[in-house]
């Protein structure tokens, strides 16, 4: 299950909704333990491609290191799809690396409703969670 | 001469979970071969054919590698190496 604040919610659709075409992505920040997703950090698609995203490799080091001392974990990472439906694809599950993070999926695909959903991803396993949104 | 290593979530089941190591070595391929010795799998999740993997992001201090000499990039005693895992993934 995961449960997320409308703000965060809102954020992360407005995010890919700014980026559509291109594959918008990002990680939202909680502490340590908590699985609590507190802090929104919209993340350069250094791919800048409408069918995949990557993290730039400096800016991942500069998160990772500052969640590390402020001993918080990624919750969610986020990305959207553009054009296909909001489900991991193989590759999203082949470089799926942090085993307690929510991966939230958007799809902008369409003009007026988009698609917001939640998976863990494990072992190669995706599994589909429920979303709570919190006003 | 000690270089420590930060290990991701995903790789500490090759280090008994932690999440620092110690290794040494002159280049980053003598460090991971080092490593080896004592996590034996490790090296294997970093490096391919003949580089390191492309979807593995490894630093020296604050430099990705890939900007620096790759496997051949020079370490020494007192720096850090810290191995995180490439956030990607796309529409297939």
């Amino acid at each position: 299950m995961l449960t997320i604040s409308r703000t965060l919610h809102d954020k992360i659709v407005a995010h890919a909704r700014a980026d559509h075409p291109d594959e918008a992505c990002g990680v939202i920040a909680g502490p340590a333990g908590s699985d609590r997703p507190e802090r929104f950090i919209a993340m350069l698609n250094a791919a800048r491609s409408p069918t995949f995203y990557e993290f730039d490799s400096a800016e991942q080091f500069r998160v990772w290191r500052e969640m590390d001392d402020r001993d918080e974990e990624p919750v969610v990472i986020y990305h959207s799809h553009t054009a296909t439906e909001a489900y991991p694809s193989r590759t999203d599950i082949a470089y799926a690396s942090e085993p307690q993070a929510h991966y939230v999926l958007v799809s902008t695909r369409d003009e007026d409703a988009t698609e917001f959903r939640s998976f863990r991803i494990g072992d190669g396993e995706v599994t589909e969670e429920p979303v709570t949104v919190v006003e | 001469m000690a270089i420590e290593v930060r290990i991701p979530t995903i790789l500490r089941t090759y280090t008994d979970g932690a999440k620092q190591v110690e290794g040494t070595g002159s280049t980053l391929d003598e460090l991971i071969t080092d490593l080896e010795q004592r996590h034996a799998g490790l090296r294997d999740r970093l490096v391919d054919g003949g580089g390191l993997r492309r979807f593995v992001n490894v630093y020296l201090n604050d430099e990705d590698v890939r900007f620096l000499s790759g496997l051949e990039t020079p370490v020494k005693d007192g720096d850090t190496v810290t191995v995180l895992p490439a956030v990607a993934g796309g529409a297939r």
